[in-house]
């Protein structure tokens, strides 16, 4: 145990969670999570990764063990927590701008206050030209862009990301990496992000969890020293590329346990 | 290119539909010269046809209106409280489960049969016509509606649920726009029916005091009278009344959808 100053934002302590008579999904999962952590989880198919978001965003109860999100139960925290879902999960009714407004709306906010609000998470992710577009008129990529503007409309505390980029090419995949980060530099969230991928793992996380499947355990953590802001050349650096190594050789033992 | 440019096929296009309608007509001249002089009262000739439409013509407008009126409250309640029902049914399995037999019934009941039972409780004429229409219109309106309500994409649902949505707020902010290419097929399906549904209510149900009578009375009273061309300008302006019927549908529709519906996606892109 180190001495800590400031608790963890978010703590999980021995979470247990399985569907209703179902299979056990995560056995005894702990972490805690320091104020600005980029924390990636990634391994198998099955782990439980998502799984872990869905808690620590209240969307789904635990079935043993404790969640603390910022001093509460994660069920009174959501007003702080934003989650960016697999899909960009758009309105297909609304327009940019309102699909970006959704979220304060729900909780009351003024139009006014809105407008000025969606207009700065637009910039935000560099789509303050699209206002007045429709989800369909958007490539995969801008949608994506939209879903990542709406959830920080809500100036979050923490940011739950779930694979989001995983349906996209990999060259807008990096420049959204590098979008991602460039506005973490400015706002300052806890992230958690789930991927399949090693590479966008080591480039986006201060600290990456991999995890096992049947049931879902934290099998190894490692910590991404290099330094923010990360760049094109961050790829191209051997310490990134070593760590990319490192992981991948990781998931490739996780994957055996699981045979 | 060697295709013809998109100009000629513009008007290749408008012209193709007009040269068939001429030929049909052509070919029911055909037929008439055709057939055995005796036979010929069965078949009236376009001309009378037409001729029909000016002798009768306060006669034929006239029942267009009282048809066409009845039509369009029996849709309008059907559609307002097909979706009250349906923002009902929404709400649980079990609802539906409790609900759908009934709405079964109610559907596979002959209208032939209710139509009497409704003359003796509520009288012949609009009162009773409308009941027929909103009886057809109802089921479609109902079944699609509902089904449009609970199939809200799981993803939005939880996006909703993430943000401390209300109740209220996820109904009427979320399930019910989602629903409306369902509501949108039902009403199609309704538009289509509700004509029809009030020319039948009419032809079994209808009042025939004078000028209360509509195109199913009409019809009624032309084939007593064997006048073939009356008739046939009957059918011609109780298909007029559905075309009415399906085009208002159908632009409600595109108000609604065009802008975000991939049904309209060619319209931008």
């Amino acid at each position: 145990m180190r001495p800590e100053a400031a608790p963890p934002i978010v703590e999980l302590r021995d979470v247990d969670k399985r569907f209703g008579d179902g299979p056990l999904i995560l056995d005894k999962v702990g972490f805690a999570a320091e104020r600005g952590d980029f924390i990636t989880l990634i391994g198998p198919s099955g782990c439980g990764k998502s799984t872990i978001l869905r808690l620590i965003s209240g969307l789904i109860p635990v079935s043993a063990g404790r969640i603390v999100v910022d001093g509460m139960d994660p069920s009174s925290a959501t007003e702080r927590l934003a989650f960016v879902f697999q899909e960009p999960t758009l309105l297909p009714w609304l327009n940019v701008s309102l699909n970006v407004g959704v979220p304060l709306r729900l909780h009351g906010t003024g139009a006014a206050t809105r407008s000025e609000i969606v207009g700065k998470s637009l910039a935000l992710v560099r789509l303050a030209d699209r206002m007045d577009y429709y989800p369909r008129q958007l490539s995969g990529g801008q949608k994506m862009r939209v879903s990542i503007a709406r959830a920080l409309s809500i100036s979050p505390r923490i940011l739950l990301l779930d694979e989001p980029f995983g349906a996209l090419d990999e060259i807008t995949r990096n420049h959204l990496n590098e979008e991602l980060l460039a506005i973490r530099q400015q706002l300052a969230w806890t992230a958690f992000f789930v991927t399949h991928s090693v590479a966008e793992a080591v480039f986006l996380s201060n600290r990456i969890l991999v995890m096992s499947a049947n049931p879902g355990r934290l099998h190894a953590e490692l910590r991404v020293d290099l330094p923010y802001p990360r760049t094109e050349e961050t790829r191209e650096s051997p310490a990134y590329q070593k760590l990319v190594g490192e992981v991948s050789r990781i998931l490739r033992s996780v994957e055996h346990l699981k045979a | 290119m060697s295709a013809p440019g998109p100009g000629v096929l513009r008007v290749l296009g408008r012209l193709l539909p007009l040269a068939t309608g001429l030929g049909m007509i052509l070919a029911w001249y055909g037929i008439l010269f055709a057939m055995s002089p005796e036979q010929r009262f069965l078949l009236p000739a376009p001309h009378q046809v037409a001729r029909a439409f000016v002798d009768e013509g306060p006669a034929l407008w006239g029942a267009a209106l009282n048809t066409g009126g009845g039509a369009l409250l029996g849709f309008g309640a059907a559609v307002a409280l097909s979706f009250l029902l349906a923002l009902v049914l929404s709400l649980s399995p079990l609802v539906r489960a409790s609900f759908y037999p009934y709405l079964m019934i109610l559907q596979m009941t002959p209208i032939i049969v209710v139509a009497p039972i409704l003359v003796l409780w509520v009288g012949p004429g609009l009162k009773s016509v409308t009941i027929i229409t909103f009886l057809i219109c109802f089921f479609p309106m109902v079944v699609n509606t509902t089904q449009g309500l609970i199939s809200t994409d799981r993803n939005l649902v939880d996006l909703f649920r993430m943000y401390k949505a209300k109740k209220w707020q996820e109904v009427f902010l979320l399930r019910v726009p989602a629903a409306l290419p369902y509501f949108f097929t039902g009403l199609r399906i309704a538009g289509t029916l509700a004509p029809i549904g009030a020319i039948v209510g009419d032809f079994y149900a209808g009042n025939s005091a004078g000028g209360q009578g509509g195109l199913g009375f009409l019809a009624i009273i032309y084939s007593s009278r064997f006048q073939m061309g009356a008739l046939f300008a009957t059918a011609a302006v109780s298909c007029l009344l559905g075309f009415i019927f399906v085009a208002g549908v159908i632009a409600l529709s595109w108000l609604a959808l065009h802008k975000w519906h991939d049904s309209f996606s060619h319209t931008e892109n």
